[in-house]
């Protein structure tokens, strides 16, 4: 017995020694491998960093713009047009637009380009020799339309003198914010000498100031007039598409999700169905893109670039999404609340929806804003149903075209004027970003709040 | 090597001893050793745990004897099984648990911030109260722990080691045939036995077993007993149980736990036949539990 | 304004025959002091229902066959040779009469007769929404009317009603395999269109893409080869892996295993995030600042690195998916059962060797099937590889020169053109055919092995 007793004591303690001398490798591995782990970590968050860093500080000081106040003289020299017609008895509503529209046509042959010249040298010191392609091209070229409309809207401004607030153009944004070199050489340069010196002068004076550029809200999109392109329109396009979402997608899917998780008969059917739903769900979006011009626009002739073909589109891609997560929520109410309401006698309908329901509610809101927030963010399957198309307006139907805000980001990065659509751009993203933030923080209040009451 | 130095054991086959165990009254199949003749290697002093502000256990001094078995029972929740646990550290992996108190095993401190716990668990290896093989085969199942700690230098090494574990396990004749099929295949009482020769496999100086058998059936518990009464002749063992009949069964030391308190403990027989505490004999009779 | 009226119609009909319903099983219940089988509410949404399916059937018929009987009104009130124009001067003439009817008016000169057949029309048109508003109101209250004389105290009104509703609960399940089906159809069909322009042999085993036409002139319809797109899409999702799996695996692999519960809940919000940016912010980022800072990158170290490559688009992708694998191997790894780690860390394994020779192996099916599902998602990502992947396609494997996609080409050969007429447009059916079978495939596979490995350990 002692013979034992010592060989296996020495055979341990060999055994101990072993382990031992392997330790310090060991540990170090561990280390290495929690060096690894932070230093994913590490990477992905100073992902996150980096990407929001790179759009807000390439997107905000897109949200001050030069602006310009002239003093505009509505010269009648300029301005030589018949008065604005006036509504004759009898005639047809077709007739007096008609009319009208000729006189508009008139309003804008004009040569509003030299008003806004005018304004423009007069403005400047005495004696500061400029041309007046130069002296137009401090100002945004769509500030002439504006003091059009600002005169069909009161023709009595001709011949008067009115100070007006004017963008400055894209160029000249450029150019004071010192987004574009300012050392380059002339050649090189976007706007003449005499214009950047001009700009300069006037944001020394004072006539020319930076502020918040509220038109990139209201105004929509511009080509001619990059300065005062505008978010109105896509954003419209998008709440639209967002209302469709809402109002198809989010009962459809509830109702799927309540079909399959309480009622569905276990058999090969709604297990097709259940299958079906989750490859729905990885199914790349730019292929619902495909499924919306075959079926939407070529079969059902639906209108290109109208956000209710969007909205359809998104309406079911998000679909799954919404089921899946409304599903979860309903597996995780209680068998026993399930059993407590048939035990007293309720049927399973009303069981699902006197009792389940409502305590789900918060899962299924929740899953509504997931779907939304995915559904505002996408943009492959919007460029096959035409809504990349250019629409310089806001529209007033979900019939109508219109871009939305993920696809107005895509465009703006196109823009050749990369200068100054790459803080436009990021100043879009912002907004877009801002949006689902919201998006999500309501939902989280909102559960919290929900799930509190309880 | 330690193989040839004391037999293996004759490998139990299911059919053997059956009969053997659950239905024998207690009292017969109490051990007459007596633990004061083991020297304890492994002591506690003062031990007390803490989940966050929660008292789960409260000063447990004992003493367990070496190469012997030493059972711990006690109702669920009186802290048996978190007492266990601190023996090799496991409660370190519990967010929020805080040890105080001495558990000393050859006079050294096992919370001394020195002491490698990597190293401890070397020596003092567990078994737990589910089977829980690796999803692995059999053969890297047992080989997992020599791997890891570099105790074999060749293949053949390893191969002696597995085989010799399996077969102090009393397992190697049931799977000889099957060793590179997955652990995860075997039945209950395989499976635990499977993850004795796992830990024996690393060579501990004492192996803790918490509840070992409480997922088996009472054949795989008598299989795993009668293993436990071997290997009692080379590792100190201390096991956790609510069963008493195993506690009595098997073990030579018992203290009895209650409201995470250590009541009373001493030698299996005494505790059984003639316990100095009232609530030991409460819970022996079945008034407590 | 007529939507709004018939819906107006429909609503008042329907509270009527719900208030009918309610309050006549409530007067059963009155008088004869009977035990009704349902409840009051069950018996007037049985009516409101029995009202709402004549006066649908009657709306739907109308929008159906609506605009073609106008049509034929007016091409009837139309003179003879105006109807012989055809194409699209009949259309126009159609739209004034339209318009007269209306009462807008239309420009320019307005012949007599256009006069009289707007007249006529007008008439005809408000009498025949009369008639169809009048017919589905009608039906409705005879509807109602059945409905109600129905209503007894036996009457399993809320069984019908429940029955009704589980209908309408299928119904809207069945939109989303009516969408697979959608998908299915349409591609197939625009494909076989395709096909019938360009072999199918030619599309699957060609090396050249040039869907222009050929100056040659004798392959007029220009080469469509799939294998460059395909190469394309392959190496831009395979340089996302290489980011995407190794990041993302070792930060579950921190969160779930290491790190502490409040630095596990401040952290993972933030990485979730990430997921939740629309990919065509990662488009623009890519564009701006990723491959920028790749092509000084390789000015910096001699080897030319273009701005816009495979290299590029990947790396973002592999940034935009490394959520998508963190958060799903996150969940993997915790349904590995703390058994096994124990099992493991009670041997005397450190942290390391557990998670490495244990639960990384015991989770292995799961993590290879959410990189199956990540995978599938990076080649049908569209908008990075629109912006970022510098569309050449051409068959090349260097990964910092630029490539096209299947995606990238889907968008330009469809974009803005609908009448789906040629080969260059419908070749778009085709590459969504292909990218829809790979991605199905790869999901199925996925799901499959995801569902295997939660069954093994439930």
């Amino acid at each position: 017995m002692a013979d034992t007793t010592t060989s296996t004591d020495a055979a341990a303690r060999a055994r101990r020694e072993t382990i031992r001398k392997g330790l310090g490798r060991r540990h170090l591995t561990e280390k290495l491998f929690r060096g690894f782990g932070i230093g994913a970590i590490l990477i992905a968050l100073g992902l996150v960093g980096t990407l929001f860093w790179m759009v807000i500080s390439k997107g905000y000081p897109a949200f001050t713009q030069a602006n310009a106040t002239l003093e505009v003289y509505f010269d009648p020299e300029i301005l030589s047009f018949d008065p604005a017609p006036v509504r004759g008895a009898g005639q047809s509503d077709a007739d007096y637009r008609a009319a009208h529209l000729g006189w508009q046509r008139a309003v804008t042959m004009a040569n509003w380009n030299r008003i806004v010249e005018n304004a423009v040298v007069n403005a400047a010191p005495q004696g500061f020799e400029i041309g007046s392609r130069e002296a137009l091209a401090l100002i945004d070229a769509g500030e002439r339309h504006r003091l059009r409309d600002m005169f069909v809207a009161n023709p009595n401004l001709l011949g008067q003198r009115v100070s007006v607030d004017m963008l400055a153009s894209a160029n000249t944004d450029n150019w004071l914010k010192g987004t574009i070199d300012r050392n380059l050489p002339d050649a090189r340069q976007q706007l003449a000498a005499s214009t950047r010196q001009l700009a300069d002068m006037m944001l020394e004076n004072g006539t020319i100031e930076f502020r918040f550029a509220w038109h990139i809200f209201t105004n929509v999109d511009s080509r001619a007039a990059p300065a005062a392109a505008g978010l109105a329109g896509a954003f419209v396009g998008s709440l639209y598409m967002m209302l469709v979402v809402i109002v198809l997608a989010v009962p459809i899917g509830v109702a799927s999700a309540i079909y399959l998780e309480e009622f569905a008969p276990k058999n090969r059917l709604t297990d097709l169905i259940e299958v079906n739903i989750n490859n729905l769900a990885a199914v790349p979006s730019i292929v619902f893109g495909l499924l919306g011009a075959a079926v939407f626009i070529r079969y059902f002739g639906l209108p290109l670039s109208a956000p209710i073909v969007g909205g359809l589109v998104l309406t079911l891609m998000t679909l799954p999404t919404i089921i899946i997560a409304t599903r979860s929520s309903l597996r995780a109410v209680p068998p026993s609340l399930r059993q407590a309401a048939l035990g007293l006698g309720a049927s399973k309908t009303q069981m699902v929806f006197h009792h389940v329901l409502p305590i789900t509610f918060p899962g299924i809101l929740t899953a509504t804003i997931i779907g939304v927030a995915q559904a505002l963010g996408e943009t492959a399957p919007l460029l096959l149903i035409g809504m990349n198309a250019f629409v310089a307006a806001i529209p007033a139907t979900p019939f109508d075209q219109s871009s939305a805000l993920p696809v107005q980001i895509y465009l703006w990065q196109g823009n050749e004027n990369r200068n100054f659509f790459e803080a436009r751009t990021s100043a879009a993203i912002m907004v877009l970003l801002g949006l689902m933030i919201t998006l999500n923080a309501i939902a989280v209040i909102l559960r919290q709040r929900l799930e509190r009451r309880k | 090597m330690t193989t040839d130095t004391f037999s293996a054991g004759a490998p139990f086959a299911m059919s053997a001893s059956p009969t053997a165990v659950p239905a024998e009254p207690v009292k017969e199949t109490v051990r007459t050793i007596d633990p004061a003749a083991n020297p304890a290697r492994l002591r506690t002093d003062d031990v007390s745990v803490f989940y966050g502000d929660k008292q789960a256990l409260f000063d447990v001094s004992i003493d367990i004897p070496e190469k012997s078995v030493s059972a711990f029972i006690g109702p669920s929740g009186c802290g048996k099984s978190t007492f266990l646990r601190c023996i090799n550290r496991m409660n370190d992996t519990i967010e929020g648990c805080r040890v105080s108190g001495d558990i000393t095993l050859d006079g050294e401190n096992l919370y001394d911030p020195r002491l490698d716990v990597v190293e401890l668990r070397a020596r003092i290896g567990m078994v737990f109260q589910k089977p829980n093989p690796f999803p692995k085969s059999i053969f890297e199942n047992v080989a997992y722990g020599p791997r890891i700690h570099g105790l074999a230098g060749n293949k053949a090494d390893l191969e002696e080691i597995v085989e010799s574990s399996l077969k102090k396990a009393g397992l190697f004749e049931e799977v000889k045939d099957r060793l590179h099929q997955p652990g995860t295949g075997l039945s209950g009482g395989q499976q635990q036995r499977l993850c004795i020769a796992r830990a024996i496999a690393v060579g501990p100086e004492v192996i803790l077993m918490d509840e070992p058998c409480s997922a088996l059936d009472p054949i795989a518990t008598a299989v795993i007993e009668e293993l436990i009464d071997e290997l009692r002749e080379n590792y100190t063992i201390i096991i956790v149980t609510h069963s008493m009949q195993q506690a009595a069964r098997v073990s030579q030391k018992t203290a009895f736990f209650h409201l995470g308190k250590l009541i009373e403990e001493g030698p299996t027989e005494e505790i059984f036949t003639n316990p100095r505490e009232k609530r030991t004999q409460d819970y022996i009779t079945g008034r407590i539990g | 304004m007529t939507p709004m009226l018939i819906a107006a119609v429909l609503l008042v009909l329907m509270g009527l025959g719900y208030t009918q319903g309610f309050s006549r099983s409530r007067a059963l219940l009155a008088a004869d002091g009977a035990r009704l089988h349902s409840r009051p509410q069950y018996h007037g949404a049985l009516v409101a229902l029995w009202v709402l399916v004549p006066a649908i059937l009657v709306l739907a018929l109308w929008v159906m066959f609506g605009p073609g009987v106008s049509r034929a009104f007016i091409v009837s009130q139309l003179p003879a040779d105006i109807v012989a124009l055809e194409g699209s001067q009949l259309n126009i003439a159609i739209a004034r009469i339209q318009a007269i009817a209306s009462g807008f008016g239309v420009a320019g000169e307005v012949a007599p007769w256009e006069t009289a057949a707007g007249e006529t029309y007008a008439q005809f048109h408000f009498l025949t929404l009369l008639l169809v508003v009048g017919a589905a109101a009608g039906l409705g209250i005879l509807a109602l009317l059945y409905a109600r004389k129905r209503i007894t105290p036996a009457l399993r009104a809320r069984n019908a009603v429940e029955r009704a509703i589980g209908w309408l609960l299928l119904a809207c399940s069945a939109v989303a395999v009516l969408t697979t089906f959608g998908i299915v159809a349409s591609l197939l069909t625009e494909a076989i269109r395709f096909f019938t322009f360009v072999n199918p042999l030619d599309f699957f085993f060609g090396t050249v893409w040039n869907p222009r036409f050929s100056s040659t002139g004798s392959d007029a319809q220009g080469q469509y080869g799939l294998l460059p797109l395909l190469w394309g899409t392959i190496m831009v999702a395979g340089i996302a892996m290489l980011v995407a799996v190794p990041v993302g695996l070792m930060t579950a692999i921190y969160l779930s295993q290491y790190a502490s519960p409040r630095m596990r809940n401040t952290i993972k919000p933030v990485i979730e995030v990430l997921a939740g940016i629309p990919t065509i912010v990662y488009g623009f980022f890519a564009l701006v600042t990723m491959g920028p800072a790749l092509a000084a990158l390789g000015q910096a170290i001699g080897v030319e690195i273009r701005a816009t490559s495979a290299l590029t688009a990947g790396l973002v992708m592999g940034i935009m998916i490394i959520p998508f694998i963190s958060s799903l191997s996150d969940d993997i790894l915790r349904q590995v059962p703390q058994a096994m780690r124990d099992g493991s860390l009670g041997l005397g394994a450190t942290q390391n060797e557990t998670i490495r020779r244990v639960l990384l192996p015991a989770a292995l099916p799961g993590i290879v099937g959410a990189t199956l599902l990540a995978i599938s998602r990076a080649i049908g990502e569209t908008m990075i590889v629109v912006m970022a992947a510098g569309n050449s396609p051409i068959l090349r494997a260097n990964p910092a020169e630029p490539i096209s996609t299947v995606t990238v080409t889907i968008v330009n050969q469809l974009t803005g053109d609908s009448d789906f007429a040629g080969p260059q447009s419908l070749v778009a059916f085709a590459l969504g055919l292909t990218l829809f079978a790979m991605t199905l495939v790869l999901n199925v596979v996925a799901l499959m092995i995801v569902r295997r490995f939660r069954e093994q350990y439930e």
